[in-house]
């Protein structure tokens, strides 16, 4: 880590001259859907970008206090992204539909519940003794949408939607967070161990059959997720997700094979056993027939819908508000890549896309940056969850692998998504403020109450071995 | 720990890679074979605001772009007579597209066909708005509004009018039908609404491969005995002078079911019937041995030489039901009942139609034809299509041979309220029992039969027999009157 050795800089200023930037962007489209719409500088235009723009300063003014050596670009680029979404939702509302002030309202919840992340937890090395507890979360999580009088019952095929009074939440999108809290503490415990037993196969070392019990968990948890929720793009989140920190907590690139075989069988069995799987598969290379463009539900119009606006906007697109991007069904959420694509064309996805690129960098970085392994797996975790999310995503809108009902961070129109992506903002944000400030050699306060979860526990290495 | 960080870091910018290949291919690579799919409506719909080309009938427009005043969309489409021909002009909507001859006759009315290609370079170096050409119907417009005013509201049935020489088609309407103003309106609220409204109504002509004259498959009833007749003097086993037998109902090896004749005629008269009677008082079990005695190749090789579930040529411009109408695997009592117009057999009204139009026309089946005349925006005529044959269907002497029996229907037999005084009509009616206490009820017919100047079908559907009764020939009788006084 040796690019630490120049002294540590905060560039909160770079930060607030990129907000601004980030800001101009999102409220500018904002503006043009305005101005196509012949109803610019509305007092609804000026109340949403206002709203933005102070929340935005005011995370940044926490930054300012809290976490002063956070990474400058990652709040900028996803106040960017936010905006941007914002936009293409409040131009996709048919006169009287209000998923705009909506959305508006879900990111000013998820931008608060972030900033209390920053503000209470102050340190994400406080995280690992929730290990357990996260796991426990996660289950909960998982299992709500199931649970009858709670559930939201089946939603376009799938069950992972709860009903909390007036509202629907996806408690998913969070599960993948206390999986990967789950995942780090647990790993960053137990990886002496993992690492040193096994056996050597060719060049290959594989873990002891006692030592997958993780693995075998999550892959558990990922079929349970595609059979009881029916839910292939989580599915293939949390399994990624897994096996990226199994990876990294190890370095063994036998993890990866075992995971990507575990994933293969197991898709495979699901395929051949679950119609729901099977028709996904047979829709997406089929999208083009007519027997599969006219099923209801499960057709491919959706998707092709979709590629039709995106090919009409081409390299340029047709402009914000000159596109049809409402022809899509789901425009604002599933599909609302198509609907950028048709309305900014080909460089304006791409700048979309590299957004997400440089956000997920930025995560990495944090995660090469910061010194506890915690850390190290947390934020890797989660920067390649939100890379894989979007792969999923994107992908399945272009073709290139079967559609999922994932959401695009940031862009879709959704409030479990927004508040779980903000917090994920959060925790990266307070990771790379421990990467990039001066070495904290102050340890932890002790956790209050037992400490006896057996986590930070070389020594029982020692006595296994 | 970092170095796997870093590999980590590599595989997911290798998936970004890939989403960039994905995006590039869907919005440039491939991109015109995507705009180029029939699916894609947005070509249609970059046009909603733009002046097309007004659907003429009888000198006045059924469907025309009006300015709307308002500055992003300049035109509004409006229908002044909605309901009356909704079923053929279909809608121009920004919601839903186009369909009927708004979407079949869409590169003509928006100004982007071949035939239009001087006057869009007149255009270009001119600087005027483009055009479209208008396209006038054969429709007229008296008949049509005749026919829609016989179809009594809250009735399901369909009419058509059509001149067996030509093909022309003279009225086609249906009902339930709707307003294409309402779908067609810049307010996309509401018309969202309006369409979520429509498609509830059962039957409603939104869509013409699917319902209405052109869409809708009905069980044909009685009217389907003209294809066995036609196949069993095709076949050289029978002729005019044929005695066939008549039993009051017709049993089947192994089986319970009896195929019965009906029960109200006369038919339980005679043991055997001349083809004449059997026609005339639509005698089933006459039709069901000839059936079983040819087998189910001769009748739907008949049925397919009349069109049924065919081609009906490229004049008619508007999309139809296609498809086998005839059943494949029959057994002997499917077969007895198939062909009397029941069980699995099925004909949309343009059908039953031509195949009467056809029996007029000296055995030849022309093309149906809507559009008479294509003019370009300073009502220069660019193409006025001719009566085309579309194939032959039975010969002169059996078309003409069932044509005298027609007329002994209308004359003596149970079609007799067609009859127009002075003139001789040709008719064949029909009930084809629906299962649960209704009937679908037809009439279809010619007049004058020594030279037909008008063919008529009618159809009406879920009634009992005396409202079918009621509906089918004396609507007939009224429309022939219409068209022969003219």
């Amino acid at each position: 880590m040796s690019q630490l050795s120049t002294l540590p800089k905060p560039r909160r200023n770079v930060e607030l001259a990129l907000l601004l930037l980030a800001l101009a962007v999102g409220i500018g489209a904002n503006m043009l859907v305005g101005v196509d719409q012949e109803k610019a500088f509305d007092s609804d235009f000026w109340f949403q970008s206002s709203l933005l723009a102070v929340a935005a300063l005011v995370f940044h003014g926490v930054l300012r206090f809290r976490a002063k050596y956070a990474d400058p670009v990652i709040l900028p680029i996803v106040v960017a992204l936010n905006g941007i979404g914002l936009a293409m939702i409040h131009r996709l509302d048919a006169p009287g539909e209000d998923t705009g002030n909506n959305q508006l309202r879900w990111t000013l919840i998820a931008m608060a519940v972030a900033i209390a992340v920053i503000w209470f937890l102050k340190d994400h090395r406080i995280l690992r003794r929730f290990t357990f507890i996260s796991l426990a979360a996660s289950a909960l999580l998982l299992i709500l949408p199931l649970v009858p009088g709670i559930s939201a019952g089946e939603i376009l095929g799938a069950r992972v939607w709860i009903r909390l009074g007036p509202m629907t939440f996806q408690p998913g999108e969070v599960a993948k967070i206390t999986l990967a809290i789950f995942f780090a503490g647990y790993l960053s415990s137990n990886r002496d161990l993992i690492l040193l037993a096994g056996r050597k196969v060719g060049p290959l070392q594989f873990p002891r059959f006692k030592d997958m019990g993780p693995m075998i968990t999550a892959w558990l948890v990922s079929i349970g997720v595609l059979i009881f929720q029916r839910d292939l793009g989580s599915s293939i989140l949390f399994f990624g997700l897994f096996i990226v920190m199994i990876y990294v907590a190890t370095s063994r690139i036998s993890w990866v094979v075992i995971g990507l075989a575990l994933i293969a069988g197991g898709g495979f069995v699901a395929a051949q056993v679950f119609s729901h799987v099977e028709l996904r598969i047979y829709g997406w290379l089929n999208a083009f027939t007519e027997e599969v463009y006219g099923r209801s539900p499960g057709g491919s119009l959706q998707i092709v819908q979709g590629l039709f606006g995106m090919a009409n906007g081409g390299l340029v697109g047709t402009g914000l508000g000159q596109g049809r991007p409402d022809l899509v069904p789901f425009a604002n959420s599933d599909m609302i890549i198509a609907s950028l694509g048709e309305e900014l064309g080909l460089i304006g996805l791409f700048a979309v896309v590299l957004m997400y690129l440089l956000l997920f960098t930025r995560g990495f970085r944090a995660a090469l940056g910061t010194r506890d392994a915690f850390g190290k797996l947390l934020a890797c975790g989660l920067s390649f969850a939100v890379a894989l999310q979007c792969f999923v995503v994107i992908g399945g809108v272009t073709r290139l692998i079967p559609l999922t009902g994932l959401t695009t961070p940031f862009l879709a129109a959704g409030g479990s998504s927004l508040l779980a992506n903000w917090i994920i903002v959060g925790l990266l944000l307070m990771i790379s403020h421990t990467a990039r400030g001066p070495v904290d050699t102050t340890p932890l306060p002790p956790a209050k109450g037992s400490e006896a979860t057996g986590i930070d526990t070389p020594t029982e290495a020692v006595k296994h071995l | 720990m970092n170095q796997a960080i870093r590999h980590s870091w590599v595989a997911a910018v290798a998936m970004f890679a890939l989403i960039f290949g994905a995006i590039s291919y869907v919005q440039v690579i491939g991109a015109d074979e995507l705009k180029a799919n029939p699916w894609n409506q947005r070509a249609v719909l970059q046009s909603f605001c733009n002046d097309r080309g007004a659907i003429v009938v009888g000198g006045s427009p059924v469907a025309e772009s009006v300015e709307s005043g308002s500055e992003t969309c300049a035109f509004q489409r409006t229908y002044p007579q909605p309901e009356l021909y909704a079923g053929i002009t279909g809608y121009f909507s920004q919601n839903f597209g186009a369909t009927g001859l708004e979407q079949s006759m869409g590169g003509e009315l928006a100004g982007n066909s071949d035939q239009l290609f001087l006057d869009r370079v007149g255009q270009l170096f001119l600087g005027n708005q483009p055009k479209g050409a208008s396209v006038e119907l054969t429709i007229d417009p008296e008949i049509q509004q005749l026919a829609y005013s016989l179809i009594p509201d809250g009735q399901r049935g369909s009419i058509v009018v059509t001149n067996p020489k030509t093909g022309a088609i003279l009225a086609m309407v249906s009902k339930p039908s709707y307003d294409p103003n309402l779908v067609a309106t810049q307010d996309l609220a509401a018309a969202a609404a309006s369409m979520n409204e429509l498609v509830k109504v059962p039957g409603i002509n939104l869509n013409p491969n699917v319902s209405g004259p052109t869409g809708e498959l009905l069980a044909p009833g009685s009217v389907f005995k003209l294809v066995d007749t036609a196949a069993a003097l095709a076949s050289g086993k029978y002729n005019k002078d044929s005695e066939l037998p008549n039993p009051a109902e017709l049993p089947f090896e192994g089986i319970q079911y009896r195929l019965p004749n009906y029960a109200g005629g006369n038919c339980y008269t005679r043991d055997t019937a001349s083809f004449a009677f059997a026609l005339q008082q639509s005698c089933n079990t006459p039709f069901a041995s000839i059936a079983l005695d040819l087998g189910r190749d001769a009748i739907a090789d008949q049925a397919e030489k009349f069109g049924f579930g065919q081609d009906m040529g490229d004049q008619l411009k508007l999309d139809y039901a296609s498809g086998n109408t005839f059943p494949d695997d029959l057994d002997g009592p499917g077969l007895a009942q198939s062909v009397i117009g029941q069980k699995d057999v099925r004909a949309t009204p343009l059908q039953v139609a031509m195949m009467t139009a056809a029996i007029a026309n000296d055995g030849v089946q022309m093309q149906p034809n809507l559009i008479k005349t294509l003019r370009s925006p300073d009502l220069r005529v660019i193409d006025e299509p001719q009566p085309k044959q579309l194939r032959t269907s039975t010969t002169p002497a059996i078309a003409n041979q069932i044509t005298e029996w027609m007329v002994s229907a209308v004359s003596e037999g149970i079609a007799n309220r067609a009859g127009v005084p002075g003139v001789q009509v040709a008719g064949k009616t029909g009930t084809a029992e629906l299962g649960n206490g209704t009937n679908n009820s037809w009439f279809t017919g010619f007049a004058p039969a020594n030279n037909p100047q008008v063919g008529v079908t009618i159809v009406m559907e879920g009634v009992d027999i005396n409202t079918g009764a009621q509906l089918t020939s004396p609507n007939a009788k009224r429309i022939f009157e219409a068209v022969l006084n003219k």
